[in-house]
């Protein structure tokens, strides 16, 4: 269980690291820490996997990834741990996840791709189908962005 | 504004190698042979401009206790703004895109609860009248790294 304070940090470094030279004793202020001890913390939640990493999120259109779609794949039950290890380890796959299925949606896997045009994600798709032996998939492609934010963790605990 | 070589090494080192070190835009400017001053008018830049969305922690939501679930809906194009506010009301609801296909609408749920992930869709088929929502909550997760690895020459 993440104590008090723990939610606090992650709730300001979710909220952003600021950009002076020593963020973290800025931050260590308002939390009631001193520098040292915000970066031992820190370091304490990336060794329990609570944080994944600090960095920069970046705005994919912005930076020429104006292309970008979800792959959607069928994969028989027995193929699932092969095709999902081989799709993820591919350094242009951002997402892989296995999904729930219905009658009428049979996709169970999900890959999201990001490029610089369409071409080039059909191209990318189709490597990845014969990497993995799946034929079975199609492309949604985003037309529009209607929402991209970052979660608010622990936005509703006082 | 267009990127030069070192917007781009900084935006790469940003997003995959970021310091967590007390003077970290100290320790980038080091490794790009510039000053922490100027990294740090090169990232407020960069944020300006919105390349850069945030600067901040990345964390596990599913180890933060958060579930979380993708839905496709159909909506028709008459439609697309209205049920796009009422789908974007919520806080949880963090991605909504438009795609191509007979499900046009895709968007990510994340709550503390499933409990509260179930209530949020509840709501958005009462509010706006669509039934048919395509709930794919995962089963496994094999991947998530976002990153954009720019070209730096």
């Amino acid at each position: 269980m993440l104590t008090k304070l723990e939610k606090n940090i992650i709730k300001e470094l979710q909220k952003g690291l600021p950009l002076v030279p020593q963020p973290f004793a800025h931050l260590g202020e308002k939390l009631g820490l001193t520098e040292k001890e915000l970066l031992e913390i820190i370091d304490q939640l990336m060794e329990k996997g609570y944080m994944k990493r600090m960095g920069a999120a970046l705005r994919h259109h912005r930076v020429g990834f104006v292309a970008n779609a979800m792959v959607v794949w069928q994969v028989p039950e027995d193929m699932v741990e092969e095709v999902g290890n081989k799709l993820a380890a591919h350094p242009e796959v951002t997402h892989c996840y296995q999904r729930k299925t219905y009658p009428h949606w049979k996709y169970n896997f999900y890959t999201m791709i990001h490029r610089q045009s369409r071409e080039e994600c059909y191209d990318l798709a189709e490597e990845l189908s014969r990497l993995v032996g799946i034929k079975e998939y199609k492309l949604l492609f985003s037309t529009k962005e209607l929402k991209k934010s970052s979660m608010a963790y622990f936005a509703d605990e006082k | 504004m267009k990127l030069d070589a070192i917007d781009r090494k900084l935006l790469n080192m940003a997003q995959s190698n970021f310091p967590i070190v007390a003077r970290p835009y100290k320790e980038l400017g080091h490794r790009l042979g510039i000053s922490e001053e100027q990294v740090i008018e090169r990232l407020q830049r960069l944020k300006d401009e919105d390349y850069i969305r945030r600067l901040g922690g990345i964390f596990d939501s599913r180890k933060l206790g958060y579930k979380g679930t993708l839905c496709g809906i159909k909506v028709p194009a008459h439609r697309i703004d209205e049920v796009a506010a009422v789908v974007n009301s919520y806080p949880g609801i963090t991605h909504n895109y438009l795609r191509e296909g007979e499900y046009n609408m895709w968007f990510t749920v994340l709550a503390n609860s499933p409990d509260k992930v179930k209530k949020i869709l509840e709501e958005i088929s009462e509010k706006t009248g669509i039934t048919d929502i395509l709930n794919l909550p995962s089963e496994r997760v094999f991947k998530v790294l976002v990153n954009f690895e720019l070209d730096e020459v």
